[in-house]
């Protein structure tokens, strides 16, 4: 299935490209390798979510793509810059939710006149009307997120990076924010690459998952979820295809308490 | 199908905004009572209470040397006089305003100076451990050579409050800047804030606590320095300054006015840092819930 992806899209063009991929980090036993020959492309518009378990290299990956580091073999290339979203919601304390959004809209040179506007606009799409003046500190856990997801989109990127970015929120919450994320892809034709541990979050929110085995991180295996939206985490097919996947990612994990 | 994904999405919605309504409590005002009792209150019963301690020690004649410890009276009649002589204010002025214009200085010298030793390498391995060294030095060991160097003027004062004021404003600005986490780096470099537009937007803001905690040093440091500065090289040139007022009262053998001047210096420190370093840093930490109300 994963080939016959690949065929498709080497005519088109994507929104990230991922070829060969390595990273290692120098640590004190020596050159440590984190990911080991990667090679995913994101088709645009589409999301793929990338699952696996500790020491995977998934965030290192996510910083790879975002431009935050440079991989130690291999290319990486985008279309545009893209956003980033984090597990915190990185947004800025000094300035209200508004003006985090309208910063993300000066620095890509979107003239002054039109910001507050836009800003507005994108509030609106989060389903934040009326908190463009509200500090940081004044919003729950799931509203920052969901700012910091305006602030995001704000950038105009054609790709979208999240990483882990609702799995310090509460289970009603996270819940609420994969419907908002799911309406909101498919209301804006982003793409997205999304990072997570959580293999039911995973299977609820993508087109494709791709699993990484841990220590190095390679691409051990992806599948493609033909499930429509929107979807519930807690839909059967949902649960059937999640238990799948985690069989794959337990025996991954398994494989390092053998030696 | 389409009915029921604007159903699901008007359904998220109206749950997100009950959710949201329960997760968000209203703050309000702090109603006058409770600023009074929590605020107003304490301070001034504690004045009242070493008041009434000071004129205890006298009525009892625990202390019934008027010239080691002068009755509360006393000295409030040392201010009267002062007042009615219309020189009280010209005291407090010689020295504040030679305290703010040396901080001014101070300010406009440290700040680039803290801005070059947190950005650049080599700037901060040679003058970082000095600024650090800087602040632990006395200012008052600066009035010696300053009063050779530039003799018995203004610039002397100015000079001793820069030694005193520039090593805390800009170590002041150092540790904003170092502590500025690192995740609004990155989020400010994937936004495309690097090199200069990454100082303006990003890193200048989020140092902003350290460096008005930096700013606040170093207003008491000026106001010390000034002080000591005043009280070794007083010249009729230079004007009455509380400083000086001190050293007349040690001249004189007079203990109120020394008390005047004591409490004249404590007060204006005081002052100064409620009108002016207090509320700003406030407004800066609650503006960032920083400051949890208790």
């Amino acid at each position: 299935m994963a080939t016959t992806l690949a065929k498709a899209e080497q005519s088109v063009e994507y929104a990230a490209r991922i070829e060969h991929v390595s990273k290692s980090f120098a640590t004190p036993g020596g050159q440590q390798l984190v990911l080991d020959d990667i090679v995913l492309d994101v088709a645009p518009g589409e999301f793929v979510t990338l699952l696996g378990a500790s020491g995977c290299g998934k965030s290192t990956l996510l910083n790879l793509v975002a431009g935050l580091d440079q991989p130690s073999a291999g290319s990486i290339a985008t279309d545009g810059r893209p956003a980033l979203m984090f597990q915190e919601h990185a947004l800025f304390p000094w300035l209200t939710a508004g003006k985090n959004i309208e910063l993300a809209l000066k620095l890509r040179g979107v003239p002054k006149n039109e910001r507050r506007e836009r800003a507005e606009a994108l509030l609106e799409l989060v389903r934040l009307q009326g908190s463009y003046g509200k500090r940081v500190h004044e919003l729950s856990g799931g509203m920052r997120q969901r700012v910091a997801m305006a602030r995001a989109l704000a950038q105009d990127s054609q790709l979208l990076l999240m990483d882990e970015p609702f799995a310090a929120l509460d289970a009603i919450t996270r819940d609420l924010l994969h419907d908002e994320l799911t309406r909101i892809w498919a209301e804006t034709g982003v793409s997205v690459l999304f990072v997570t541990h959580n293999v039911r979050e995973a299977v609820r929110l993508a087109q494709r998952v791709v699993l990484l085995s841990s220590r190095p991180g390679r691409v051990a295996r992806e599948w493609r979820v033909d499930i429509p939206q929107p979807r519930r985490i807690e839909d059967a097919p949902v649960a059937e295809l999640s238990l799948e996947i985690t069989e794959v990612l337990r025996g991954e994990i398994r494989r390092h308490g053998q030696h | 199908m389409a009915s029921t994904e604007t159903g699901t999405a008007a359904d998220t919605g109206s749950v997100e905004a009950g959710l949201d309504a329960l997760e968000t409590s209203a703050t309000g005002r702090t109603p006058f009572r409770q600023t009074f009792t929590g605020k107003i209150l304490p301070p001034v019963l504690a004045t009242v209470v070493v008041l009434v301690a000071w004129q205890a020690l006298i009525s009892f004649k625990v202390v019934d040397d008027p010239t080691k410890l002068p009755s509360p009276a006393d000295v409030g009649d040392e201010f009267k006089r002062a007042w009615l002589e219309g020189k009280l204010l010209g005291y407090i002025w010689t020295s504040v305003s030679r305290g703010l214009l040396g901080f001014l200085f101070a300010l406009a010298i440290g700040t680039p100076l803290g801005l070059l030793v947190a950005r650049v390498k080599f700037v901060r391995a040679a003058l970082g451990p000095v600024l650090s060294g800087l602040q632990s030095l006395p200012s008052v060991a600066w009035v010696p050579p300053a009063v050779l160097w530039l003799g018995l003027d203004n610039e002397m004062m100015y000079a001793v409050i820069l030694l005193g004021a520039v090593p805390s404003i800009a170590n002041g600005l150092v540790s904003g800047i170092d502590h500025v986490p690192p995740l609004y780096l990155r989020a400010g470099r994937t936004m495309g804030a690097t090199g200069l537009k990454g100082a303006v937007h990003i890193v200048l803001p989020a140092a902003l606590p350290g460096y008005l905690a930096g700013l606040k040093q170093g207003w008491a440091f000026s106001w010390r320095s000034l002080m000591a500065a005043e009280i070794i090289a007083s010249s009729p040139d230079l004007g009455v300054g509380l400083g000086a007022l001190l050293e007349n009262g040690r001249n004189a053998s007079s203990m109120p006015m020394i008390f005047e001047a004591i409490l004249l210096i404590l007060f204006v420190g005081i002052a100064i840092d409620l009108l002016i370093f207090s509320p700003l840093e406030r407004r800066v930490l609650r503006s960032r819930g920083l400051l949890v109300k208790s």
